[in-house]
């Protein structure tokens, strides 16, 4: 049977993905924020997974305002990187794993979560820069990726309610899955960030340190945190985080297993608009 | 009944909610229309021109040319859209999410290198964070 064996959660700003292409990670402003990947990198390499399922958001590339879905699962055999107006990155095309997402679609529509389902779709800096950050620039990446879509560009997003609970038929999916693959859950998107109007660059160190105190040891209780504190506390933008929710809602512990092991925790401000959070997390074996 | 929104007290900030998404429909798909290199060198090429093929209103058109992101945000535009304008001129979204503030690029910077702006007196609107109406604009050119 398939597993997941460890979430993987971090900030997909996307001048981060413009540093590494444009060789700028060891100028002094990059600089404290790679070295809070360098251990990632390294675990990444040493647990590598069979298949990785990307939570993400498409920023009105793959889905404009003629169709917004507000989840939606890559079921391609592969996604290509973006034109997102500065040209795509040169950075490998993503394979995707159409029997594992598919079985995923079937099971997790069955438990009463409406999924969108994607046999054609671009992907943008949401998927490929957290790609980048925890593998730096393999010619191809490590393992079959599978993009799942959340909306969180127009009102209202998933509630982080749902994105808790979305999270655990995922989990229940994939164990229902026949083959021994182990897989990784990643929850991307935040922290603290708004990038629209006079509140521009708002910034909330101690809540999204905070949030991540919260992902770790009480994420059910976090999951009631409604939309409107997002906004305020953490930007327009900061909510992104309900995100991270479903990767978290996968892990063993919420359905009565283990409490995850935390095998490395970064914050950083900023990245260009942003605040970089990044968490590792293990279920035991 | 309408819609319950219970962001409109949040200083400095639109939240692009389905009244804003149906306001801004041609403006936000104008602005996906540069993801295509083609379209980028026409509309560079003649702005009016190409703005005058979307069924847009004026004011739309006319905050589009001015690069007056926060009057494109009031009229249905979304910034993940509106990015794409900045991408086509060359601009980074720090330089784009810099200009809705007023301050100048060089103190948006700094403002984010030391940290970012304080959520304190910008949750809500009527205390005196810097994000608040009666302090735009942000930077030197308020103090001017």
């Amino acid at each position: 049977m398939a597993r997941i064996t460890a979430s993987v959660y971090t900030s997909h700003v996307p001048a981060i993905g413009a540093a590494i292409d444009q060789g700028k990670t060891t100028e002094p402003y990059w600089v404290p924020l790679f070295k809070g990947y360098e251990y990632s990198k390294q675990w990444m390499q040493e647990n590598k997974p069979d298949v990785i399922f990307l939570v993400y958001n498409d920023h009105a590339t793959a889905f404009s305002l003629e169709l917004i879905p507000t989840f939606a699962i890559g079921t391609a055999a592969e996604f290509t990187p973006a034109d997102e107006g500065y040209g795509p990155r040169p950075v490998p095309k993503v394979i995707g794993h159409p029997e594992l997402a598919s079985h995923i679609a079937q099971s997790v529509i069955q438990d009463d979560f409406d999924l969108t389902i994607v046999n054609k779709m671009d992907v943008d800096h949401g998927l490929t820069v957290p790609l980048s950050l925890m593998c730096g620039q393999p010619q191809a990446w490590p393992c079959p990726v599978i993009p799942f879509a959340v909306n969180v560009v127009q009102y209202p997003v998933p509630s982080g309610r749902r994105c808790f609970m979305l999270g655990q038929a995922i989990r229940r999916a994939i164990e229902s899955y026949d083959q021994p693959l182990r897989v990784q859950i990643w929850g991307t998107g935040g922290m603290s960030h708004q990038l629209q109007g006079p509140r521009a660059g708002l910034i909330n160190a101690a809540w999204d340190n905070k949030f991540l105190d919260r992902l770790i040891a009480d994420p059910e209780d976090l999951s009631k945190v409604p939309h409107i504190e997002y906004v305020r506390e953490a930007g327009s933008e900061g909510i992104e985080l309900v995100m991270w929710l479903i990767a978290r809602g996968a892990m063993a512990d919420v359905a009565g297993g283990k409490p995850p092991v935390v095998k490395h925790r970064f914050f950083h401000v900023p990245a260009s608009n942003t605040a970089v959070g990044h968490l590792i997390l293990e279920n035991p074996s | 009944m309408a819609l319950n929104k219970p962001y409109l007290d949040v200083p400095g900030t639109t939240i692009f909610d389905a009244d804003q998404s149906r306001k801004g429909y041609h403006l936000n798909q104008f602005c996906m229309s540069l993801m295509k290199a083609e379209n980028r060198a026409r509309f560079k090429a003649d702005e009016r021109k190409y703005l005058d093929e979307w069924p847009m209103s004026e004011e739309q058109k006319q905050a589009v040319l001015a690069r007056d992101l926060n009057r494109c945000i009031a009229l249905g535009g979304n910034i993940y859209f509106l990015a794409k304008i900045g991408a086509t001129d060359g601009k980074s979204f720090q330089q784009m999410a810099g200009s809705m503030t007023g301050m100048t690029e060089e103190e948006y910077r700094h403002m984010m290198i030391s940290g970012g702006r304080s959520p304190e007196g910008n949750r809500y609107v009527g205390e005196d964070g810097d994000a608040q109406a009666h302090r735009q604009p942000q930077g030197k050119a308020g103090r001017a």
